[in-house]
């Protein structure tokens, strides 16, 4: 087996467009990845063929239906090392980490008491605990960014205190690329028997995950940016941590019994998971699973380092252009500003040359501060992204400079 | 299909890099902030009104070159008007950019440059931006302006 992007994109129905009859280059997939036909194949068979409420009927297409819904579990878990147990669906990381702090988080933290976050967190992994925090009189403590975009493990020795009650950090930073040292963080963070989430959501599309091995209490991730649907995304969870944490939404499914003196709630993962599931969006993700599985994945991750180092070359050539964020062995995720245009204009002239890039703060204004930058443009790869994407986004770089000398 | 240069007409390319009115303004007398949460662009907009007149504006931050040229142009435009000429010119601003109707330029002298925006949906907040921040200084809101 081995890594053919061609063959890997043919699978990509939206990468064959020609937006303003230009070839489509898509470096936008940290914000959201394309998805291949077997993932695009499988939400529709789902609601073509086995479409009815799942955990509810008796018939067989409500058997098919939930079996289809508990085997993508089955597969996702397995996928990353996890007992399905363990694997609880959600509407994204947003919601994982939301979920966490208002349940876990409700019941651990108290006045005084300190999260411990770094400085690149995506908003998703802030404002959850900074609402926690307000209503628990708790406060967050910020792990530094240096000037590369890295965070030090002596900081964490230095900061996780006696008050620390949760550690939060991300994988990969969506803004910067950087890869977080997050197993070493976990062992600090254990040490001092504090708990950790791991924000796994732009991990998950670039590498091989194994919860396991990790030991972070908590480990968020969406299935869109792994070249699964939207609206659906996992919280893995340690079983004994899942089996103490208060339910978080009320209602159908995550209960045994109700009466209105009171409810027995349902075991783990149904405890959190009220309401009907977004099936179709879980059997998705479980088709992204297997597309994943099925590919060269060594090949995959060779062929993305080979486009970040041939795009950080290239880039050079562009005058006045600064790369934010250079830690080593970052992913294929590179952020930049050049002097004189603001990253939105320059997003507005790269779209008119059919490259689709991120110009903005990526819910991340904590670190552009850090970096005394108010935006940046992202250039987001992902496996299916090709040399010839590059060396189109450094044409449409030499116009901005036309316009903007 | 509208060219980039309908966008980035010379004009607009000259006070996206040199903005008129750009400073903060100690004896205002309503001020206001403009913000877009989706890219970040922020603005503070400062007025000096002499009873319904309009003395002195000026604006301050941080944005893309529509952004700071719609600004701009305003800050232009809109000094010395009364009350209602300003409403008036928000009124025909806004028809123009937002509602696409290109009618509206030529009651709207320079700011009439604008009118290619309403070609680029996505650019379309970032030319309000700073309109929506001076209405709302007008009226006196105290929240910011978005243009959401």
């Amino acid at each position: 087996m081995s890594f053919d992007v061609e063959a890997v994109r043919r699978q990509f129905p939206v990468l064959s467009q020609r937006p303003y009859g230009k070839r489509l280059a898509f470096l936008d997939s940290g914000a959201t990845a394309q998805k291949p036909q077997a993932v695009i194949d499988a939400v529709s068979r789902f609601y073509a063929q086995d479409n009815s409420n799942v955990h509810r009927g008796v018939y067989d297409l409500a058997e098919r239906a939930t079996a289809a819904f508990e085997g993508a579990r089955k597969k996702i878990a397995r996928y990353i090392g996890a007992d399905p147990r363990e694997v609880i669906f959600t509407r994204g990381t947003t919601e994982g980490v939301n979920l966490v702090a208002q349940t876990y988080g409700r019941a651990h933290v108290g006045p005084g008491d300190e999260i411990l976050l770094t400085g690149m967190e995506h908003h998703s992994n802030i404002v959850p605990w900074q609402m926690l925090a307000a209503e628990k009189g708790a406060k967050l403590v910020v792990v530094p960014v240096d000037d590369r975009g890295e965070v030090h493990l002596a900081d964490f020795e230095r900061l996780i205190g006696p008050r620390t009650r949760m550690v939060a950090v991300t994988q990969v930073s969506n803004a910067l690329g950087t890869v977080n040292p997050v197993k070493e963080i976990v062992r600090i963070a254990h040490a001092r028997g504090v708990p950790v989430l791991v924000d796994g959501a732009q991990a998950m599309p670039h590498m091989k995950i194994d919860v396991r091995d990790l030991d972070a209490d908590f480990y968020v991730f969406s299935g869109h940016k792994m070249f699964g649907p939207t609206g659906i995304g996992v919280l893995h969870g340690k079983a004994k941590i899942l089996e103490a944490m208060p339910p978080w939404q009320g209602g159908g499914d995550m209960i045994l019994s109700v009466s209105f003196e009171g409810t027995r709630f349902n075991t783990i993962p149904y405890r959190f998971e009220a309401g009907t599931p977004d099936a179709a969006g879980a059997v998705g993700l479980g088709a992204a699973v297997d597309w994943l599985e099925g590919l060269d994945r060594e090949g995959a991750e060779a062929h993305e380092r080979d486009l970040l180092a041939y795009a950080t070359g290239r880039l050079q050539e562009i005058p006045g252009l600064r790369i934010i964020g250079t830690a080593p062995g970052k992913v294929a995720v590179i952020s930049f500003v050049l002097t004189g245009v603001h990253p939105h204009d320059v997003g507005t002239i790269l779209d008119r040359e059919g490259v689709a890039v991120r110009a903005g703060h990526h819910c991340a204004q904590p670190l552009m501060e850090r970096f005394g930058v108010p935006a940046t443009v992202r250039a987001s790869f992902a496996l299916y992204n090709t040399r010839e994407d590059v060396d189109q986004l450094v044409r449409g770089l030499h116009r901005v400079r036309e316009m903007f000398p | 299909m509208s060219e980039l240069t309908d966008l980035y007409q010379e004009v607009i390319l000259d006070h996206g890099r040199k903005p008129r009115n750009f400073r903060a303004m100690a004896d205002a007398t309503a001020t206001a902030e403009g913000l877009n949460p989706l890219c970040g662009d922020h603005y503070h907009v400062f007025l000096k009104m002499d009873g319904d007149r309009i003395e002195d504006v000026s604006f301050q931050g941080n944005g893309c070159a529509i952004s700071k040229a719609s600004a701009s142009l305003m800050s232009a435009a809109l000094k010395g008007k009364s009350k209602a000429d300003a409403e008036d010119l928000f009124q025909r601003f806004h028809k123009m950019v937002v509602e696409g109707d290109g009618s509206q330029a030529d009651g709207l002298g320079k700011l009439a440059v604008l009118k290619g925006v309403a070609d680029f949906p996505t650019r379309v907040k970032c030319a309000s931006l700073a309109w929506h921040a001076m209405h709302s200084a007008l009226h006196g809101d105290s929240q910011p302006a978005t243009t959401e």
